[in-house]
């Protein structure tokens, strides 16, 4: 289940982004510099009469990294393609899913390996709702 | 006939489009929205419509029908169709260079310039694009005059086979429709006038467009005379004179010049409100809420472009331009950001209700009696020396002429401290022409 956040995105806030990316192997010896500055609202949302951002109930997506509790963004104006994590509504319940198209029927999947692969056999009884486009994930605990 | 070309845009059963949207569950089931305090049906699915259920209909007399039928019914969630609106509102601005506010769900976007083919493809591709982004369902309505447009909308609704897209402009469409219509389907002729109109002859919309407006400016005041010019392309209705619809309504403008400084915005802000309020007061209506909305202009290209809407619940519902010009002004400032250079700003309700059969609030309601007496006198100030001598003083506007003014305080009742506390609040300019 999604439940929909109250969504007020009026916060433009320029931050600067180091240019250098954050290295996440081992460490570069290059020295961070200031690239540009970021709206972070404005990154994440690209089309914001059509963005919607939900609050993530359940584990069913925790393999492409979407973990109980997040939020993630929603931007109803792109065209689903293969392999997108999408918002759809399978008998009327809104929820997360991949969406595979390698098939000769577009399919929706989990991406929780303990969870069976398939839901919806074929896109026909279900409704893509939006397409999501990033997930904001708590790191530090409360 | 005038060469403007506007469009009325509206969403279908709007609360009910919005509760949709996010519950796949209601797609094809009768849905319903509540009035506030879930007093009565205040928007219905067609599903709802074709149950018996009436605009207005106190739920108590539909509980069991609802139950019986498997009505989805919902409290109305201000909150969410304020927004859904500034989306849509958001999204017409790519649309059209002018767009009109005229009610929650309801905008008049100047296409003119399109050329007649272009404007029906133009407004289905404006239909779609709304479903699709934001998920409601609206019908568009074209006209050379905003009672044409609003006309067409009306056809567009009741027509399936129009696909959501009436043009008036068409001639051919002009002439198919105007002696199809009934006349009483004309924007702003209630049962009062109808009969008039019927007394009249009037059949059809084109047997009023045909009258004498001579006339019928003697049986029906300069309302009827207007309505007759409007049905013939003549444009002549401003949106001020229509009085406050039950389903809420609007103030907004276009600022004379680009507005960059706060101050400056939260006056036309609490001007917007303060109007609002008299509309509301005219009629004996209150809300319980107050949205407001700011801008920059898309002709300004080049610009940073910038914005922004919010809705601000007030304790109870009011029509006092007091408090709505404070709430109104305090989410205009939260929004606040310098560095833009803004056009156009407005104040909207969404829901209005009767004052005197409205709920109070258990804490921080607001002193009905002292605010009607102020009003009372604010109005009457403002009927004699006319409109704008007496406002809020957060609302003193510029204004062209100049004025020979005396600042004063304009009401005291004798002997109450808090009434005066209240008055230095607002020092109110009292202008005589």
């Amino acid at each position: 289940m999604l439940r929909l956040a109250r969504v007020v995105i009026y916060a433009e806030i320029q931050v600067p982004l180091f240019g250098a990316a954050v290295c996440a192997g081992f460490p570069s010896p290059a020295e961070d510099w200031i690239e540009e500055t970021i709206d972070p609202a404005a990154l994440l949302i690209a089309n914001r009469p059509a963005t919607f951002l939900m609050r993530v109930d359940g584990a069913s997506m925790v393999d492409v990294g979407i973990f109980d509790k997040d939020i993630v963004v929603v931007d109803r104006s792109l065209d689903p393609r293969h392999g997108d994590i999408v918002v759809a509504v399978v008998d009327g319940k809104r929820s997360l899913k991949r969406l595979d198209m390698s098939g000769d029927v577009p399919r929706l999947s989990f991406a929780n390996a303990s969870l069976p692969a398939f839901v919806a056999a074929e896109l026909s009884d279900a409704l893509i709702w939006g397409v999501v486009t990033w997930n904001l994930h708590r790191l530090r605990t409360r | 006939m005038s060469e403007r070309v506007l469009a009325l845009i509206d969403g279908n059963s709007f609360y009910c489009s919005c509760e949709r949207v996010f519950d796949g569950r209601l797609a094809k089931r009768p849905v319903i929205v509540l009035s506030n305090n879930d007093g009565c049906a205040i928007a219905r699915t067609a599903e709802a419509k074709a149950l018996g259920i009436g605009m207005g209909a106190p739920y108590f007399t539909i509980r069991d029908l609802c139950r019986r039928e498997g009505v989805a019914v919902f409290s109305s969630n201000y909150a969410l169709y304020g927004d859904m609106s500034a989306r849509m509102n958001e999204m017409y601005r790519s649309f059209s260079p002018d767009v009109e506010i005229y009610s929650i769900d309801e905008s008049f976007l100047d296409l003119t310039g399109f050329t007649r083919r272009d404007l029906v493809a133009y407004a289905r591709d404006l239909r779609e694009t709304v479903r699709r982004w934001i998920g409601i369902p609206t019908c568009v309505g074209i006209g050379r005059t905003k009672t044409l447009a609003k006309l067409a909308n009306r056809i567009a609704k009741s027509i399936p086979e129009l696909h959501g897209v009436c043009d008036l402009t068409d001639p051919d469409a002009y002439d198919h429709w105007l002696v199809r219509v009934p006349a009483d389907q004309i924007w702003g002729v209630g049962p009062a006038h109808a009969k008039r109109l019927a007394a009249h002859g009037c059949e059809t919309v084109a047997d009023v467009r045909d009258l004498d407006p001579r006339q019928a400016r003697q049986s029906m005041t300069v309302v009827g005379e207007r309505l007759i010019y409007e049905l013939r392309g003549i444009s002549c209705i401003n949106l001020e004179t229509v009085p406050a619809a039950q389903k809420g309504c609007a103030v907004t403008r276009m600022f004379s010049s680009r507005v960059e400084s706060l101050p400056v915005l939260e006056q036309a802000i609490a001007a917007h409100a303060t109007r609002l309020a008299e509309k509301l007061r005219r009629q004996a209506l209150g809300t319980d809420h107050v949205s407001i909305f700011y801008h920059t202009s898309e002709h300004d290209r080049g610009e940073p472009q910038r914005s922004v809407a919010t809705t601000v619940s007030l304790p109870e519902a009011t029509n006092d331009s007091l408090a709505l010009a404070r709430a109104a002004t305090w989410g205009a400032r939260r929004l606040w950001r310098d560095g833009y250079r803004y056009s156009k700003a407005g104040v909207m309700t969404f829901d209005l209700v009767k004052l005197a059969f409205s709920q109070r609030a258990l804490f921080d309601g607001f002193d009905r009696e002292r605010s009607t007496a102020l009003m009372g006198a604010m109005d009457a100030c403002n009927h004699r020396f006319g409109r704008g001598t007496v406002v809020p003083a957060a609302a003193n506007v510029e204004r062209r002429r100049s004025w020979s003014h005396a600042d004063t305080a304009l009401y005291d009742p004798p002997g109450r401290a808090a009434a005066r506390e209240r008055l230095g609040a607002m020092i109110c300019r009292v202008c005589r022409s």
